[in-house]
């Protein structure tokens, strides 16, 4: 399953819950969530202990747009729009946590 | 959506006058919103057109008039940098009017 | 002569992800036209408004950030960045576009405290 996230995981639990609840899968983050998948953000060390079971996925535009596609976590991959689509095609579902 | 022609070329506007795409700015397209307005170009109008088209390149919004006046005060001059010289080149105002000829949108905080 | 009031916009919000940060950046440069005394605070998200290097091409939005290099120009000197806040996205001073004073979340509320005016964003 793939789950798509696009709010700052400082600014709502969306992200916590995803984590919480998602056993295994693609997490893709967007938008304003993509602040979870920088170095040094207070959620880097649940992001990182995530990736033992989940795949997860940041959209470089966004990141771009913000200023921190330098400091991307390690094992984090990035994607571009279509690298979205290829997401949502190569899954048989997706939710997006609004 | 309202357009000016130049050179043959349709060029969108927004009600007011100001251009809508700023990219599609060019010398005759300025001189042609001049004459809508009824200013006649100089190289004195140039100066202030040039100075608010490298503001925005640098901070992509076009200055307060007040801020206007106290930076061209500061590049060309206190003899220009002073609201009486600027009306006398923009008459409707040097932020509303040169930002209109210049291509940029209506400064922020110009009611 | 008009008495000058003690403004103070709060920005809570990241750029781009919502309107906020842009409104509240667009207000602040419409009130500089009234002389009055004007602070900038970021809390939380909204320290991400200030980082350097943002390139939005990519998600076709306007990239309003350079902006907050002119606010000096427009009078608008006293912004304050919450250390904390900076901290807590592994962000530093130098990461930032534009000169700040760093105050921790105590000192910020005695700041918040003075103003007559708090509009949060």
């Amino acid at each position: 399953m793939l789950h798509i996230i696009n709010k700052s995981p400082l600014g709502n639990c969306s992200l916590d819950s995803c984590l919480h609840i998602a056993e295994s899968g693609d997490i893709l983050l967007i938008e304003d969530a993509v602040y979870a998948a920088t170095k040094g953000n207070a959620v880097e060390g649940k992001v990182r202990a995530a990736m033992s079971r989940l795949k997860i996925h940041v959209l470089l535009p966004d990141l771009e747009a913000r200023g921190l596609a330098d400091r991307i976590i390690e094992g984090v991959s990035t994607a571009d729009y279509g690298g979205f689509v290829d997401l949502v095609a190569a899954n048989k579902n997706c939710q997006s946590w609004l | 959506m309202p357009s000016i022609e130049v050179n043959g070329e349709n060029y969108e506007t927004d009600e007011e006058g100001y251009l809508v795409n700023l990219a599609a700015w060019n010398t005759d397209v300025a001189n042609r919103i001049a004459q809508l307005e009824n200013i006649r170009m100089t190289d004195q109008h140039w100066e202030v057109i040039n100075f608010l088209r490298e503001y925005y390149e640098e901070y992509r919004i076009a200055p307060a008039v007040r801020v206007l006046i106290k930076a061209i005060g500061k590049r060309l001059g206190p003899e220009k940098g002073n609201s009486e010289y600027l009306y006398e080149l923009f008459p409707y105002g040097p932020g509303k009017q040169a930002c209109k000829v210049a291509g940029l949108p209506k400064p922020t905080g110009c009611i | 002569m008009s008495v000058v009031k003690k403004f103070m916009f709060v920005n809570r919000k990241a750029p781009y992800g919502t309107i906020y940060a842009l409104e509240a950046l667009e207000l602040v440069l419409i009130t500089a036209a009234f002389d009055q005394d004007v602070s900038l605070a970021f809390l939380d998200d909204g320290v991400y408004q200030l980082k350097k290097g943002q390139q939005t091409r990519g998600i076709e939005t306007r990239n309003f950030s350079p902006a907050y290099r002119a606010l000096e120009d427009h009078d608008i000197k006293k912004l304050y960045v919450e250390k904390e806040a900076l901290e807590a996205r592994g962000l530093t001073e130098e990461d930032l576009l534009v000169g700040v004073t760093v105050l921790g979340s105590r000192e910020m509320g005695v700041l918040m405290d003075q103003q007559d005016v708090v509009l949060s964003f």
